[in-house]
């Protein structure tokens, strides 16, 4: 058994290395050593609490850690790198739903303790666990306060929850990527219609009222209706979201998450779950953040879901799309100096980052500059394409981010879109009615050719037309990405 | 139908508007070929090498009586133009603006004439825009040219006989003929500058390895893109900066190039006696413009001139007939261009389109009428510059100020913050219990402590990062491990299933994120 003083000094060692191995992730060899820091801290942390004084059902915990690592170990070491949204936000939702849980659980003592406590029972009998001495000794403010932090903890891990599954099943392709929202038939309503941003509005207020009716000591009912009405509020606010705007989710999630923890610890009076929560909800805030920039949305039009209202009609484009075959691409690759190639979610979705990989492997080895332009949006993760391409063994130091590379497209030769659509549409710059007007985008029209490959004539996520493809240095290079950049390999020589 | 070429009767000229290979296209294109005897010769191609090339070699009177096209380079002397018949199309250069009477002539005989020197300067015309392929070997041979008449090196060099300084080479005008004459220049080694009034040049001078003479003035020149890509005159106040220029750069010049023509306009003086004057012994001035006065006052049209002070002036007009074999392949590929655009069909027969924007443009006669000028044409020559708002130089006082403004505006902005977030701390603090205030105060340093940390986290990372967050969300682990207790069954249940689910987290998040950060790998 440790004493209370170990287990902070534990508690402040593990936040220590919590925060050192975020620290880490500013350079991809520091992140090395950084996550040992991450894996140590996360043992000092459960060991201390598991052998602080007061903790019970020790062959339970140790059932459920073993079997959670089991799981944990075998998903962590199948998922493929194109599934690493899926798992993100899976992962999520079990902290979320683990909030839920643990602040009904603080409840359920607080309203046990409490009896004890009335019933005159003296604090060594009552045979408490450490949360529930602490319980025992709180005076009425005290527990007033407890109960606003059980409230927003189950209101944030609900939300959580539910937002983190439905954003699990539109990422694995499980539910549609369409952004959807339930409009209650005007028949029905005596409002003219009940559109979803009321519903939403409406949950919202009645999540209030329950916490209120909570605070003047209505019982733990309300507290479940509370969970069940904010699920529904993280399940609708998901739902109206586009696959698109799936990097802003992800990290929004992230940072709920982090918030969740964080109202726990205040629950619990736990510091290392409230540094740890705070940490983590900011950085999720931070990445939702650099996120938004980069689509050039606010955070709000985002989390309301599609896009907002059209200032005018769109630009016509002119022109007609030229295809080119592989013969043609292989030829101007050859010819070329400088190459930068920019993913897309395309490429993950045809799991072509090997061939791609490959393919600049080869041009490498005939002494051209190829490169990698990264979208902070492209893909559904933040970083999702740096993934991928490091998985296929591309070198980082030639995988670099819009700002860097932006500037070099003049002085490139050749540009090859795979799979990407809206991040490289002129149309962001030149055309103010467009709905993506002045979201920063890759300008691989700039350069002297232009290779788009995609699967059909169809328009991306945003359904807006893009004019680079009509441009007169583009040529489309139809058909799927992995068939076709497969079959400029034996071209290359 | 056919196709015939005269003997060029100026004197002079040596070039001929078809050669043994643009006859054997012509053929492919359905024509006839017909071609005067020793019209080649001047250039390089015998009799022998047409007839077997399958053009028919014939008298001066066979190809004027019995050519439907005929093509010939300098415009027709009006005995020539005489000889033109009702329905006979004539290609040559034509300088419609100047030659009126020409123009008189060929209408009434009916005839078609298309002069190519009128040919639009859009991209789809640029096979047969000769002015610019004549301007390109009459750039070239300037070079030449000036360096015959000039007794030194044009590359530096140092040897064990001495040092040898480079040559000085500056260029007025940068069309056609000066960037080829720039490029011609730097390529012997030379150090070339270059002026234009059209600032929009200044990139293709530098892409041709010259120095921009750049003049300091505030007065935006007119857009080159607006006229067709020629230069246009430019107002007094412009004149005078630029003479200025060139006085100053006139003693360092070793060879001076000029090429600055405005269509249909005399040239422009830009090199006054004065600068030749202040110029160096045994230094060359080769002028492109004497052909309409000259550039420099000094030029004598067709005469090689030398100054009191030594300057060599060449006012030659014949630069491209002097090149006669490389620019009669090159004219007669113009030609051919031509006559294929008249020829869609490829039949050998000529279909004279008047809806076509080029071949609308080059025509000066057409039908019994005189067709000069011709309507603007209906595509832009050149795609308009963007105007450009250039970002005024501010002034350091202006900087400083600026930047004072902004340190000013950041630290109203964070005093703001600071209070708003200390007057809701002293809110909560004055309600809030101690106990409370402690975490309060955990949290709101740990939550200041994470934005400092991920704002320094690579974007390549992010995907590592939000695994690794996920992991340490897992914390929540924690409170679930505080609550396992006998209170209540549905407790420990509900317990147990966080920490297991809270397990898979942990495990599963620093798991997958050792597995990514392990494929990072430098090249």
């Amino acid at each position: 058994m440790l004493s209370n003083g170990l287990v902070s000094a534990a508690y402040i060692a593990a936040s220590v290395l919590f925060i050192l191995s975020l620290g880490g992730l500013s350079n991809q060899e520091s992140a090395k050593r950084a996550i040992w820091y991450g894996i140590v801290g996360m043992a000092i942390a459960i060991l201390a609490t598991v052998l602080s004084p007061g903790i019970q059902n020790l062959a339970l915990i140790v059932v459920a850690v073993a079997a959670g690592a089991f799981v944990g170990q075998y998903v962590a070491a199948r998922v493929k790198m194109t599934e690493m949204p899926q798992l993100v936000a899976a992962l999520h939702s079990f902290v979320g739903l683990a909030a839920v849980f643990i602040g009904l659980n603080a409840d359920i003592m607080l309203n046990a303790v409490t009896e004890m406590r009335e019933a005159g029972m003296a604090l060594e009998e009552a045979g408490l666990t450490a949360f529930g001495e602490k319980l025992w000794k709180k005076d009425a403010t005290e527990i007033a306060i407890l109960k606003v932090e059980v409230f927003l903890g189950i209101v944030i891990g609900a939300i959580t929850f539910t937002g983190s599954v439905v954003a699990f099943g539109k990422l694995a392709g499980k539910v549609s990527g369409k952004p959807k929202k339930l409009m209650l038939p005007s028949e029905k309503m005596p409002l003219p219609v009940i559109s979803g941003h009321w519903l939403n509005a409406i949950a919202t207020v009645a999540c209030l009222v329950l916490g209120f009716l909570y605070l003047d000591g209505s019982g733990i009912w309300t507290m479940v209706v509370v969970s069940l009405v904010a699920g529904f509020i993280g399940w609708h606010l998901i739902m109206g979201i586009g696959g698109a705007d799936m990097p802003v989710v992800v990290s929004m999630l992230n940072s709920y998450s982090g918030w969740a923890a964080a109202a726990i610890g205040f629950t619990l009076g736990n510091d290392l779950l409230i540094v740890t929560g705070a940490l983590v909800g900011s950085s999720g805030a931070i990445l939702s953040y650099i996120m938004c920039r980069a689509m050039n949305r606010h955070f709000v039009s985002v989390i309301l879901g599609g896009f907002g209202g059209d200032g005018g009609p769109a630009a016509e484009i002119a022109g007609e799309q030229i295809a080119i075959d592989a013969d043609g691409v292989a030829t101007a690759l050859g010819e070329a100096e400088s190459i930068i190639i920019v993913p897309g979610y395309g490429m993950a979705v045809a799991q072509a980052q090997a061939s791609v990989s490959e393919l600049t492997r080869k041009l490498r080895a005939q002494g051209k500059d190829v490169r990698f332009a990264i979208h902070p949006v492209a893909g559904r993760l933040p970083g999702h394409m740096d993934v991928l391409l490091a998985e296929a063994k591309v070198p980082y130091d030639i995988v670099l981010e819009m700002d860097e590379i932006n500037e070099d497209f003049p002085d490139t030769d050749v540009s090859i879109v795979i799979g990407s659509n809206d991040i490289v549409n002129p149309a962001a710059q030149d055309d103010p009615n467009s709905p993506i007007a002045g979201m920063p985008v890759l300008e691989v029209w700039k350069s002297k050719q232009v290779f788009v490959s995609k699967r059909g004539q169809g328009t991306g996520y945003a359904g807006i037309e893009n004019p680079l493809f009509y441009k007169e240095n583009t040529r489309m290079f139809y058909g799927d990405a992995k068939d076709s950049v497969n079959s400029l390999l034996p071209k290359i020589e | 139908m056919k196709v015939g070429v005269p003997k060029e009767v100026a004197s002079g000229e040596a070039r001929v508007a078809m050669t043994p290979a643009s006859a054997r296209d012509l053929q492919k294109l359905g024509y006839a070929c017909l071609v005067q005897e020793g019209a080649g010769v001047a250039a390089g191609f015998g009799d022998a090498e047409y007839s077997e090339a399958g053009a028919k070699v014939v008298t001066g009177d066979a190809v004027w009586g019995d050519a439907d096209v005929v093509a010939k380079v300098q415009p027709p002397t009006e005995t020539e133009a005489a000889a033109l018949s009702r329905g006979q199309t004539l290609i040559s250069f034509v300088y419609p603006a100047a030659n009126e009477k020409l123009l008189e002539i060929a209408r009434d005989n009916g005839a078609n004439v298309i002069a190519i020197d009128m040919v639009p300067r859009i991209s789809r015309a640029q096979k047969m825009d000769a002015l610019s392929s004549m301007a390109n070997i009459a750039g070239y041979r300037a070079v030449i040219e000036a360096g015959s008449n000039f007794g030194r090196f044009f590359t530096g060099q140092i040897t064990a006989a001495g040092k040898v300084p480079p040559a000085k080479i500056l260029v007025v005008g940068a069309g056609v003929a000066g960037l080829a004459a720039i490029g011609t220049a730097t390529s012997l080694g030379a150090i070339t500058y270059a002026f234009d009034v059209r600032p929009e040049v200044a990139e293709q001078i530098e892409s041709m390895g010259a120095e921009f003479v750049a003049l300091e003035f505030d007065d935006q020149q007119q857009d080159g893109a607006a006229t067709g890509g020629y230069a246009a005159p430019s107002s007094p106040e412009f004149r005078e900066k630029q003479l200025e220029k060139f006085r100053e750069l006139a003693p360092e010049m070793d060879i001076v190039i000029t090429t600055a023509l405005i269509p249909n306009r005399d040239a422009p003086i830009l090199w006054t006696r004065d600068m030749v004057e202040a110029m160096k012994p045994g230094s060359v001035i080769v002028d492109l413009a004497a052909e309409r006065g000259g550039n420099c006052e000094l030029t004598e049209k067709d005469e090689k001139v030398v100054t009191d002070n030594g300057v060599t002036i060449v006012g030659y007009t014949d630069f491209p007939s002097r090149m006669a074999a490389q620019s009669s392949l090159l004219y007669a590929t113009n030609v051919r261009h031509m006559i294929a655009d008249l020829t869609p069909e490829r039949n050998g027969e000529v279909v004279h389109d008047m809806e076509d924007d080029v071949i609308r443009g080059a025509t000066v006669t057409f039908g019994g009428e005189i067709t000069y000028p011709p309507p603007p044409p209906k595509v832009q020559a050149i795609a308009a510059q963007p105007a450009k708002a250039s970002p005024r130089e501010q002034t350091p006082e202006e900087r400083k100020a600026g930047e004072l403004a902004a340190f000013k505006e950041a630290t109203k902005r964070q005093v703001a913050l600071l209070v708003v977030g200390g007057l809701l701390m002293l809110l909560v603090g004055s309600y809030a219990p101690a106990s409370f205030m402690q975490h309060f105060i955990v949290f709101a340093l740990a939550v200041f402590v994470g934005f400092q940390v991920i704002w320094n986290v690579q974007h390549a990372l992010h995907t590592p990062l939000m695994s690794v967050t996920n992991a340490i969300s897992g914390i929540i682990i924690v409170g679930a491990l505080l609550q396992i207790g006998a209170v209540h069954w549905v407790v420990v249940f509900l317990s147990f299933v966080s920490v297991l689910i809270a397990s898979i987290n942990v495990v599963g998040g620093f798991l997958v994120t050792r597995r990514m950060l392990a494929m990072f790998q430098k090249s």
